[in-house]
């Protein structure tokens, strides 16, 4: 063979493998176009985005709102919410309260079917509820059982018979629970996530893999398919929940994406058909998709607001703090930070509460602002100390922090510095009291102005102030005795206003919105409701068959 | 070579007991505890919790224990998923972010090794300065960046992949993609100058004085000697690029053991961090192991001892 055809030989072998990736490129980009990403299966009716991964499914676990969603479509607590947030019959079709507003007495339904066909009893209930209450459970959200006569003693250990809470198991069909304080939100508890039973048996036989979709036995409207962690989780239709003819969705699909552009890029491109969390709408972005028809704003009870450390001079004295929270301009907050349509706050509780007015709190007002600061012997800001604001890191966070401190030096000629750590050592920080003022939330378990106003009763975990004062807490208690709901909301308004404006030991700043984005012509069963609670199963297409609704 | 390897692998446990006991111990002494939330916990049932995960009494007992339920092989429980041991969680992550890895590493060193060889080839002139300004990009681009971007053209303005998710071939491309630029990039550059060098050589002179062709110079003779500096790049790459990547995973949603990494730290989910991070550990140790038995390999000069 010429030498110069053996190379020629070689060269081409030599080129061989190269080509051959060559061509395997290409064919993956031609199998791309043809098969064009393939979006969906089309099995699945409902595909939405919840946010981060759920820590857990076990309602004696959960804390988080993704967490909450999913346990809600499998389980049903004794009261349920509909997608207006009003609460109606669950397992209970009906509940009777007695005089003194201390004692209900729920009537379960009697064609309530666990998902393996056993029968949802009263039973179900008492042992989920103790299960919780147990000290060994460790539940982290057991003090929202509180109400209930005893339940506090028992989970703190101090009670040791189960029989002495008032939680009592009259007929299978039938369950009474004797409260502490006449509670007329307490159908509104009873709908609450850590209220839903679960099934025992099963925990028993299990332990905490009860949960796991291999061993799942649920109540609600769905059942557990799969679980894939950080991925999806894949729920099916469960025929034995006793009103699931009008349950439209026979399969569901529930994303975890924690990334708010990467959530957005999903819904965009058709991969889901809702995003329920405002956390997952990218904040730059807010004002363009306000314009569009699948952008859904509305108010829910939650604010923002900093905490003062009344602790440390010179926030210990009142007219710092008051001089602090008439300085900040909650308006401009709203409107160049937030964007999406909050309210600006300047009272604790949000608006919404049916027949809750809150006081007037400490409004705008930097003259009045300056008054204060000079009373408390800082004249134009002469020879106050410099103080720092703590949050956690966000954008948002700090933008905010950047603002105020702009508002705080303007206004008050006072030089505050921004600290930011990280979420657990910043929550570490304010459980030690160890800031001096701090970024903060609160989100509203219930409709009900307590759910709010008893953060700041003296020596609360939620307090995180150092402040207390005895008129606040005596209101505070006597409200919560008080049977008839015009006087009682007239308590915790006197209370609110001692802590808005007597004590001042925070500053709210604004109310939440939260954010949903869907196309409204097409999926119906769902709203914007006070408690940011949007069941799957009252979700339904409207071009298809409309289901009936209870 | 038996002797050289089994040395290495004994060498290797105290480095890894050391890594354990680092990474514990400042988990462990950073404020904050994994079970706080905004929502204030009762102290008491915090400490019901620090008590069944192990995380009461002080850091040498809890790091005792740990190591005891180590060497049973006990992975531990996640403070974060609750219904999961860690062992379950890594068993569904790992997987994900070791195939996305291994393929971008595939791509990464192919581009790399093809990139930088036609820049040497074509020192100084145009195709070169592209070819390296290509690379310069690659390396200056952030994947936060890169991704995003590619995700536009190719997910959304082109519809050609899906723009995240996980399951179908097709779901993996931009992520490779994006996963393997930065690396091909910072290869082609280490690929030019070690091929250059061994354009210079010697042996490189007498192949082309012999009459072969500049392909088969390259090809055959340079290429396996210029490629040696990549396979010691490689290693540590493999360990890298294997354990997932917070940035790309997050953006694609692909369920990968990348954030698990950063969540660790974050919200101090000990025993899981710490098992990422001995995985990370071990496949670095077992990477630059395996580059060392490679070396003789590709040079017959060395000998491992």
């Amino acid at each position: 063979m010429p030498a110069a055809l053996s190379r020629r030989l070689i060269c081409n072998s030599e080129h061989q493998p190269l080509s051959r990736i060559f061509i395997l490129l290409a064919l993956l980009v031609i199998c791309s176009l043809t098969s064009a990403c393939s979006k969906r299966s089309q099995e699945v009716d409902f595909i939405f985005v919840n946010g981060v991964e759920p820590k857990s499914l076990d309602p004696a676990i959960i804390t988080g709102q993704s967490d909450g969603r999913i346990a809600s479509a499998l389980f049903e607590g004794l009261t349920s919410r509909d997608e207006f947030g009003k609460i109606g019959p669950g397992v209970a079709e009906r509940w009777e309260v007695s005089a003194d507003g201390k004692t209900y007495t729920f009537r379960l339904r009697n064609n309530a079917k666990w998902s393996n066909g056993d029968p949802v009893t009263a039973s179900d209930f008492y042992g989920s509820w103790k299960r919780i209450l147990e000290p060994e459970t460790a539940c982290p959200y057991s003090e929202i059982f509180f109400f209930i006569k005893g339940a506090e003693a028992y989970n703190q250990g101090k009670l040791k018979d189960f029989l002495q809470v008032g939680i009592k198991v009259i007929d299978p069909l039938t369950l009474q629970v004797e409260l502490e304080n006449p509670t007329l939100f307490f159908p509104e508890v009873a709908a609450f996530t850590t209220y839903l039973p679960a099934h025992l048996p099963s925990v028993e036989i299990y332990g905490e893999q009860w949960i796991m979709p291999q061993h799942i036995v649920t109540n609600g409207a769905y059942t557990l398919k799969d679980w894939k962690i950080n991925d999806r989780i894949e729920l099916i239709k469960n025929p034995l929940y006793w009103r699931a003819d009008t349950v439209a969705f026979n399969r569901v699909d529930a994303l975890a994406i924690s990334n708010s552009t990467t959530a957005l890029n999903v819904y965009s491109t058709g991969g889901a058909d809702l995003i329920v969390d405002k956390s997952l709408i990218p904040p730059m972005l807010i004002q363009d998709l306000k314009k569009r028809p699948d952008f859904h704003a509305y108010s829910f009870l939650a604010n923002y607001f900093y905490r003062f450390n009344v602790t440390k001079p010179p926030l210990d004295k009142v007219l710092v703090r008051k001089a602090l929270a008439a300085s900040i301009n909650r308006q401009e907050v709203v409107e160049r930070l937030t964007k999406a349509g909050e309210l600006p706050a300047s009272t604790f509780t949000p608006p919404g509460l049916t027949g809750y007015q809150p006081p007037e709190g400490i409004a705008y007002d930097p003259d009045q602002a300056r008054r204060w600061l000079a009373e408390a012997g800082y004249p134009a800001g002469k020879g106050f100390p410099r103080l720092s604001i703590l949050y956690n890191k966000t954008d948002l966070n700090e933008q905010i922090a950047v603002e105020i401190q702009a508002m705080w030096q303007m206004e008050l000629g006072i030089s505050v510095e921004l600290k930011n750590q990280e979420w657990s050592t910043y929550l570490d920080s304010l459980d030690h009291l160890n800031f001096d003022i701090a970024r903060s939330s609160w989100v509203g378990d219930y409709p009900d102005p307590n759910t709010f106003l008893d953060c700041f009763v003296t020596g609360r975990g939620n307090n995180r102030t150092g402040w207390s004062n005895a008129e606040y807490d005596s209101l505070m208690s006597e409200a919560n005795r008080q049977l008839d709901p015009a006087k009682r909301f007239q308590l915790f308004q006197k209370a609110e206003s001692i802590l808005l404006t007597d004590g001042a030991p925070i500053a709210p700043i604004y109310f939440f919105s939260g954010i949903m984005l869907y196309d409204g012509a097409r999926l119906g069963g769902i709203a914007g409701t006070l408690v940011d609670d949007h069941p799957i199963r009252t979700m339904y297409w409207k071009d298809k068959q409309k289901v009936t609704q209870p | 070579m038996i002797p050289f390897i089994f040395r290495r692998l004994l060498i290797s446990i105290p480095v890894l007991l050391t890594v354990i006991l680092l990474t514990f111990t400042m988990m462990r002494m950073s404020p904050g505890s994994p079970f706080r939330t905004e929502r204030k916990l009762d102290p008491k049932v915090e400490a019901r919790m620090m008590e069944k995960f192990n995380l009461n009494g002080t850091i040498p007992q809890q790091l005792w224990s740990y190591c005891k339920n180590l060497a049973q092989g006990e992975l531990g429980d996640s403070t974060q998923f609750r219904n999961r041991s860690v062992l379950q969680i890594l068993q569904q992550t790992l997987p994900r972010s070791m195939l996305l890895g291994s393929i971008s590493l595939c791509l990464a060193l192919f581009l790399g090794i093809v990139l930088g060889t036609y820049a040497a080839v074509h020192h100084n002139a145009g195709q070169d300065r592209l070819a390296m300004l290509l690379a310069l990009t690659g390396i200056c681009l952030p994947t936060f960046l890169i991704a995003p971007i590619c995700i536009l053209l190719f997910a959304i303005y082109l519809p050609l992949f899906p723009v995240a998710g996980w399951g179908t071939p097709i779901h993996l491309v931009l992520p490779v993609i994006c996963l393997a630029l930065p690396y091909a990039a910072y290869a082609s550059r280490l690929m030019r100058t070690s091929m250059l060098e061994v354009l210079q050589q010697d042996f490189v002179r007498t192949a082309r004085a012999k009459g072969l062709s500049e392909k088969v110079v390259i090809y055959k003779h340079a290429l396996k000697t210029a490629i040696l500096p990549m396979v010691g790049y490689a290693g540590p790459l493999a360990a890298n690029i294997l354990t997932g990547s917070l940035v790309i995973e997050q953006i694609f949603k692909i369920p990968g053991i990348g954030p698990l990494f950063v969540n660790g730290v974050l919200n101090q989910v000990l025993c899981l961090f710490v098992c990422a991070v001995i995985v990370y550990s071990t496949l670095l140790i077992l990477m630059n192991l395996l580059v060392d038995i490679l070396y003789t390999v590709l040079d017959r000069r060395v000998k491992l001892l």
